[in-house]
């Protein structure tokens, strides 16, 4: 084969591999690394009562989401809207992690918009969402009867993503 | 084999690194040090493509007060590595850890340099063999 | 109204340049002049209409039309007017419609300047940069309309991204584009010769000045952009190996190799497919830059608001220009081998050795960039590929170019003699490795194998460069003095010489401290004091900022006043860092302001950056040598006879 061709061939698998590149998908997001793995253990004080904790421990024996929030979080108030119906429906209960906030702050948002939450832990230095593994409020995880995470959502959540994502996943195949 | 190469190069470059004081700061030099070289080499993951050492975000002052509280509590560089890598993936690391894969990273730039040389000195070989009195010379 | 005579402009615009490709191109086949002529003509034509288009854009924005979408997106009332106009190519629109002006600029120069060159090869360059405009006119038109309209319109705009609202920028992406756009002459010229299937000394001789002339830009473009992130970013890094940083960076080397390359063709007519493949990459990285910042492909600080649309659009083009290219590069080649030969010790060796080191380089900075994709396609994983490998992995090649650069200035062409070879080579040798010990030990107080080896090479380039240039001046009247050519070169080199000793010095002595600082306070740093004298609320144009007034001295000696402002522009609410900065060719001291703490303090970013100067200083000395270079004598004759003489040639050959 003539060597002057060598050059053409690598040309033509990088801007294979180029097409295939741009098809990918968003080179920021950042896939959980606790998907398929047991969720992170943690035990905080919840936010309206700080006598009371809230663990993972709590979070098992049925499907859980566990919301991360704050009220410094614009996106947060967006999908705050269907989180209250979500909660309402029953459908799955919600926990929420309230992640790097002024306690009296997020009290008083509940209290203005609403409460999905089973319970919301009080997150204060961050060290949970680090051991999380969150960078961005809102995030949502789904975790399976067994404990296991089995999908994180970045961003809001609204009805199309949770039956496409979400619902899926509970009815597809879970960790059982 | 990538430690020791890495360090080989590192040698170079990090032996004579001044003082870099910065916002957690340990009394032991070395340590600070250490910490220093570190938050130079974690991902800020709010950011685009900065460290948690030049960055200013919340994540990026967490991040940072969780290693300096790992190295006080005596965790070695691969721990604390391991520790960000279990949370955030590979991502969050700048310097690429060792697997199978990043191997052939970090050998990258020797082997390209050894092929390069070999294709050189094919030419070269063939080029010494041909007569070198010709009239292609041009003034200037 | 004047938007839509700018997008009638662009369309126009883009009949010319297809006229410019076609007529030209099947002129060169037919020998019919008035169809080659038609080249030079269109391309004036294209120049106008694309520049009116351009002063359409630049005029919207100055009058705040915010009836056109690009305006309102990027521009805003209280907007300095400085920056209206370089908001004109701040995003990813209007700064396409500068490449494209930039195009039609180069073609002209070209038309205007080829009288030297044979018509049929004249005719073939124009047509071929014709129809690189084709191409990206209508990417312009068809995906990134900088003049589609906003209806209703907005009251105010969205406002230029703050970190762009500065004189820096106003400069740094034209003087970039003139330079990654300039890669097209020397790809234009290579399909020329390719297309004909003439390549000999003349070509390279040709092709010389044009190359240098964009890898001048080239230069100047990179240091600006290092510069300038150096001072606004506000952490005081100048290069983080950042994937839009990497993308102007990897045609800067190939075009450095081929400068090399194409003085071995010009002397010897050696190498000539190399050359040719050389000339070719250069420009396709350009393109391939102009993608990857603009597709949404990798993860930037400085990557364009995207669009995988816009992505395959470059991508077709890309693939397009880059395979024709190969095609006929692969055609083309075989037939290129020389017979001519030369000694292990000479002038082509080492230009070889340069060449194969600045590959190398370029094939691992694409690797580094590129590689965390390949990675997390293939397997899923993201890993993370930054400064820590780049770093490493640079250094790899580049130490040796540095050393060998020294040297082959001083081999002579086809053979070099020995032992006069090394009479000229060992004082120097053993003078820079004295220096490498001795300048940072007795300036600085320490060394360590990183400081004796950058500042040895520093040294060693330094005094081999200056030896040319001394030996000119030193010679007897009447004897022959030194060329622009050599000069430029020995200048170039120089400018290296200078970068290196700025890098060494900065990377080994540069010391940063992030500290807590409360109005009255005073803190020590390197040697310097700094004090906060005052915290103070400043209103600008469209921003509000705290500002502190930090006072430096030394040994209680006053040495400067600074004001790091942390500004909050007022749309766009983003807060943004403005250091202050002392700046020396000694050394720059550099204060920004970070978070504001619970204690009425603030926590400062206090950087001393010894022969930081030297970095930029180095690169503008290079982009100086390129031009004493490309303004050789033999570059400039203007020779009509020889002119007529090639059209017979090619009249013989097409």
């Amino acid at each position: 084969m003539n060597r002057y061709l060598w050059p053409l061939i690598a040309v033509v698998a990088l801007l294979v591999f180029l097409v295939m590149g741009l098809r990918h998908g968003d080179p920021r997001a950042l896939p959980s690394p606790f998907i398929g793995k047991p969720a992170p253990q943690f035990e905080l004080p919840t936010l309206k009562n700080p006598e009371v904790s809230i663990g993972t421990e709590h979070m098992t024996g049925n499907y859980a989401l566990v919301n991360v929030w704050a009220t410094w979080c614009v996106m947060c108030r967006a999908e705050h809207g269907f989180l209250l119906d979500l909660a309402e429906s029953g459908a799955i209960p919600i926990y929420g992690i309230n992640w790097r906030d002024s306690r009296p702050d997020a009290i008083r948002w509940l209290q203005e918009l609403g409460d999905p939450y089973l319970a919301s832990a009080y997150d204060e230095d961050g060290r949970v969402g680090i051991d999380w593994g969150v960078y961005g409020a809102p995030e949502t995880f789904l975790v399976d009867p067994d404990g296991t995470v089995i999908y994180k959502h970045l961003g809001p959540l609204d009805p199309a993503i949770w039956q496409r994502e979400f619902v899926s996943r509970m009815n597809g195949g879970g960790a059982d | 084999m990538q430690r020791f190469f890495v360090l080989l190069v590192a040698t170079f470059l990090m032996s004579s690194a001044a003082a870099i004081d910065t916002d957690k700061r340990f009394d032991d030099p070395e340590l600070q040090a250490r910490y220093e070289q570190l938050i130079s080499e974690v991902r800020c993951l709010q950011c685009q493509n900065q460290s948690i050492k030049d960055s200013n975000v919340s994540l990026a002052a967490d991040l940072r007060r969780e290693i300096a509280r790992m190295i006080e509590e005596g965790k070695t560089d691969d721990e604390i590595a391991e520790f960000l890598v279990v949370r955030y993936g590979e991502f969050a690391l700048y310097r690429p850890r060792t697997t199978g894969k990043t191997l052939v990273l970090w050998l990258a730039p020797f082997l390209l340099v050894l092929f390069g040389i070999y294709a050189l000195a094919r030419v070269v070989k063939h080029r010494t063999s041909l007569p070198i009195d010709d009239d292609s010379e041009i003034k200037g | 109204m004047i938007p839509e005579i700018g997008q009638f402009a662009l369309i126009l615009a883009l009949s010319l340049a297809i006229c410019q490709t076609v007529f030209p191109l099947v002129g060169a086949h037919r020998n019919d002049v008035a169809m080659m002529g038609v080249g030079r003509t269109a391309a004036t034509g294209q120049f106008v209409f694309v520049g009116i288009a351009f002063a359409c854009l630049t005029y919207a924005f100055v009058t705040d039309d915010f009836s056109v979408l690009y305006v309102a997106n990027h521009s805003q009332l209280a907007l300095p007017t400085l920056y209206k106009v370089s908001a004109v190519w701040g995003a990813h629109e209007g700064s396409l419609l500068l490449w494209i002006f930039l195009i039609t600029a180069w073609t002209l120069a070209v038309s205007r300047f080829s009288s030297g060159l044979p018509d049929a090869f004249a005719a073939r360059v124009i047509g071929v940069l014709g129809f690189l405009s084709v191409g990206f006119l209508l990417f312009a038109l068809l995906t990134s309309n900088p003049f589609d309209r906003l209806v209703p319109a907005a009251v105010d705009g969205g406002d230029l991204n703050p970190l762009l609202q500065d004189p820096g920028l106003a400069i740094h992406p034209p003087l970039l584009y003139i330079g990654y756009v300039g890669f097209s002459v020397a790809f234009a010229f290579a399909i020329a010769a390719m297309i004909s299937g003439d390549l000999d000394q003349r070509w390279a001789k040709w092709t010389r000045p044009w190359t240098t002339a964009a890898w001048m830009f080239l230069t100047l473009g990179i240091a600006l952009g290092s510069w300038w992130a150096y001072y606004e970013l506000g952490w005081g890094g100048w290069w983080f190996w950042d994937a839009v940083e990497n993308a102007s960076f990897m045609p800067w080397l190939i075009g450095t190799a081929l400068i090399h390359s194409l003085a071995v063709t010009e002397k010897r007519g050696l190498f000539k497919s190399w050359t040719l493949l050389l000339a070719i990459t250069a420009f396709s990285l350009s393109l391939l830059g102009t993608f990857l910042v603009r597709s949404g492909i990798i993860v930037s600080v400085h990557a364009f608001a995207t669009d995988p649309t816009r992505g395959f659009f470059i991508l077709t083009f890309l693939a397009i220009v880059v395979i024709g290219a190969l095609l006929l590069y692969a055609w083309r080649a075989p037939a290129l081998d020389s017979d001519a030969g030369f000694g292990l010790l000479s002038r082509e060796t080492f230009l070889l050795l340069n060449n194969v080191l600045l590959v190398v380089a370029t094939a691992l900075v694409l690797i580094g960039t590129l590689a965390p994709l390949v990675i997390e396609m293939a397997t899923g994983g993201k890993i993370s590929i930054g400064p820590p490998w780049f770093n490493v992995a640079f250094l790899v090649p580049t130490i040796p170019l540095i050393i060998l650069l020294g040297l082959g200035m001083h081999t002579a062409w086809r053979t070099q003699e020995k032992t006069t070879w090394v009479r000229t080579v060992r004082i120097p040798a053993i003078a820079a490795l004295v220096l490498g010990v001795v300048i940072p030990l007795f300036i600085y107080g320490r060394v360590s194998i990183l400081l004796v080896v950058g500042c040895a090479a520093a040294a060693w380039i330094v005094v081999m460069s200056l030896i040319h240039p001394i030996r000119a001046l030193r010679r007897e009247k009447g004897a022959a003095g030194i060329t622009r050519s050599v000069l430029g070169m020995s200048v170039a080199h120089l400018g290296m010489g200078f970068f290196v000793i700025g890098v060494t010095i900065v990377s080994a002595f540069g010391v940063e401290s992030d500290r807590a600082l409360r109005p009255g306070e005073t803190i020590e740093v390197a040697g310097y004091e700094f004090e906060m004298r005052e915290l103070r609320n400043v209103e600008g144009p469209n921003f509000s900022a705290i500002e502190a007034e930090i006072e430096i001295r030394k040994g209680g000696d006053f040495v400067a006043t600074l004001r790091p402002q942390k500004r909050q522009y007022l749309v766009q609410k983003n807060w943004m860092t403005e250091a202050g900065i002392r700046a020396g060719l000694d050394k720059d001291l550099f204060v920004a302001l970070g978070d504001q703490l619970g204690n009425g303090g603030w926590s400062v970013r206090i950087q001393y950056k010894p022969m930081i100067r030297f970095i930029w200083l180095g690169a503008m000395i290079m982009a100086l040598g390129g031009l004493i270079a490309m303004t050789d004598r033999r570059y400039r004759s203007k020779v009509r006879k020889t002119a007529a003489v090639d059209s017979a040639a090619a009249e013989a050959t097409a």
